[in-house]
């Protein structure tokens, strides 16, 4: 790790308005808009007398990390293996590794800036309870991270081109966030379809949220699940991973 | 000890060999130059002094280091402009500059670099904006900004326009004037001959031969060339017959001799006997280029 490179990528990613938006803002964005819907404000018995917009604040906090983590990084990292940053990087002492690692830092570290942005608006504007397990919670939210990097980086891994990083990562990321719950919560799914949910990278880290959010520990097989799929991710990641 | 060994070098890529037992030394504070046509291995071969590619076989080594084994040392005494790179679009020639000087011990002044560069007044404007000219400055700038011990340049003026290409080369002395060891890879013949001290002829990935410009001039077969317009034609068999001739060419009445200064006397003696006046005789020593052609012959038939 260089701080030089981090500083650097940090710069970078400020002169990217539309990555800031995508990542930072438009989840919060999303909450906002439902939480205006007089229904969602309403106590639900099918969700445990939860309201919609409770269950959609953790759906709000995956949602940065798979923008993040899915559409972006590979992007960049694609991009910078294609145009030969990563080679020119690699005859000075700092070795590629560090610009990897730097657009790590950089998109996790927006990933939960943005997760926190979304609790902090959630709490604010809908009354919408901080996890009652804050340690549970951050570790699912740390792993839940972990894992949309992981992705990212097999998805930069697989492409050679700029344009094969944006497909398969748009093939990605659709059924990432559906497994995270954007379009139905995960508590709201069919039990089967609930449980296979449970088994997918995002799908285990809103489930392991949303029991931390209502006070309980997240749960072992979830964290499990989270812990399995980074190991196999990283390390087909870095088994694939092509510095040209 | 020579900064850079290179013995029996071996690449290959898909079973075809690229660089196929390449061998040179450069001393401390020369300029080498490599020369080929397109394809011939150069790139792969500074590509492995570089430590960017693991020979199949032989032996680099850079200030008595492995580039490959102990990368980081040799990164910190060893500048790279490379053919092919860019930089991230949206970084600024001054934050590249800053950035890159970061990573080494002791950097150079990143401004009076800049300004020998004509880079100055560009210093906040991103990458991505930069014209293909200042981009290439630009490298240039990074490869030196590391106070490296050795600079190794791919294509160092390509896209450079003659008055900059001018101002690059004198550079390149200046910094050699400063101890530096440089390697350089052309195809430009006036670049070569203006600034090399000795030159490596790669062809086919193995070295067609080593020597400095002249000696390389020298030693092809038609180091001299003579032309003139003779007063009256001229038989093509007692031209023929002159001694070390390497061509004949006639055009719009001018013949064109090339050969050794041989070759020289003994055609000027040809025309005395015949009584013919050479109108225009030039003799002029063949460039570089004419060698080059010269050492590279079987590669193009």
């Amino acid at each position: 790790m260089s701080t030089a490179v981090l500083r650097t990528e940090i710069r970078l990613f400020r002169r990217e308005p539309g990555a800031i938006f995508w990542i930072l803002l438009f989840p919060t964005l999303l909450l906002v808009i439902l939480g205006s819907i007089p229904g969602f404000r309403e106590h639900q018995a099918d969700l445990g007398g939860l309201r919609t917009i409770d269950v959609y604040v953790p759906v709000a906090v995956l949602l940065g990390m798979i923008v993040g983590g899915l559409q972006s990084m590979p992007q960049t990292l694609t991009g910078y293996r294609e145009r030969g940053i990563l080679r020119r990087m690699a005859t000075t002492p700092v070795r590629p590794r560090a610009l990897l690692s730097a657009q790590m830092a950089v998109y996790g570290g927006s990933a939960l800036a943005s997760a926190l942005l979304a609790l902090a608006v959630g709490r604010l504007a809908f009354d919408v309870r901080l996890p009652r397990q804050p340690f549970g919670y951050g570790l699912a939210l740390v792993l839940a991270v972990l894992v949309a990097l992981a992705l990212g980086s097999v998805v930069s891994a697989l492409s050679r081109t700029t344009k094969i990083a944006g497909a398969i990562g748009s093939a990605v990321f659709f059924p990432s966030m559906f497994c995270a719950g954007v379009w139905l919560p995960v508590q709201s799914m069919p039990h089967l379809m609930g449980r296979i949910v449970g088994y997918t990278p995002f799908g285990a880290a809103a489930e392991a949220l949303n029991r931390a959010a209502a006070g309980h520990w997240p749960g072992w097989g979830h964290l499990g699940v989270l812990v399995v799929w980074i190991l196999l991710l990283t390390g087909a990641a870095s088994r694939w991973f092509r510095w040209e | 000890m020579p900064v850079i060994e290179v013995t029996d070098l071996r690449k290959s890529y898909g079973g075809r060999a690229v660089v196929d037992g390449v061998s040179f030394g450069v001393e401390e504070g020369e300029i080498f130059g490599i020369l080929g046509p397109n394809g011939a291995g150069k790139t792969t071969t500074v590509e492995c002094v570089e430590g960017l590619r693991v020979p199949d076989g032989g032996r680099v080594r850079v200030t008595g280091l492995d580039p490959v084994a102990d990368h980081a040392r040799v990164a910190r005494v060893l500048g790279a402009q490379l053919q092919e790179s860019e930089l991230q679009p949206k970084l600024t020639v001054r934050e590249a500059l800053e950035m890159y000087a970061s990573f080494y011990p002791s950097p150079l002044d990143w401004a009076p670099l800049a300004e020998r560069l004509g880079l100055t007044a560009k210093l906040t404007t991103r990458f991505g904006k930069l014209s293909g000219g200042q981009k290439q400055r630009l490298f240039i700038a990074l490869a030196l900004i590391g106070n490296p011990r050795v600079v190794v340049l791919d294509e160092l003026t390509t896209g450079l326009d003659p008055r900059a290409r001018r101002d690059t080369w004198e550079l390149i002395e200046d910094v050699r004037a400063g101890g530096v060891t440089v390697l350089l890879v052309t195809h430009f013949m006036e670049e070569a001959q203006r600034l090399c001290d000795r030159i490596a002829v790669i062809d086919k990935g193995r070295v067609a031969a080593l020597d400095t410009p002249a000696g390389l001039i020298r030693r092809s077969a038609g180091a001299t060339v003579i032309s003139f317009t003779p007063s009256a034609p001229l038989d093509d068999r007692d031209l023929n017959a002159l001694p070390d001739l390497a061509s004949v060419e006639h055009k719009d009445g001018r013949v064109t001799l090339s050969g050794t200064d041989a070759t020289v006397n003994a055609v000027i003696t040809l025309l005395a006997r015949h009584h013919v006046t050479a109108h225009q005789l030039r003799v002029v020593d063949a460039t570089l280029d004419d060698a080059f052609l010269d050492l590279t012959k079987e590669a193009v038939a």
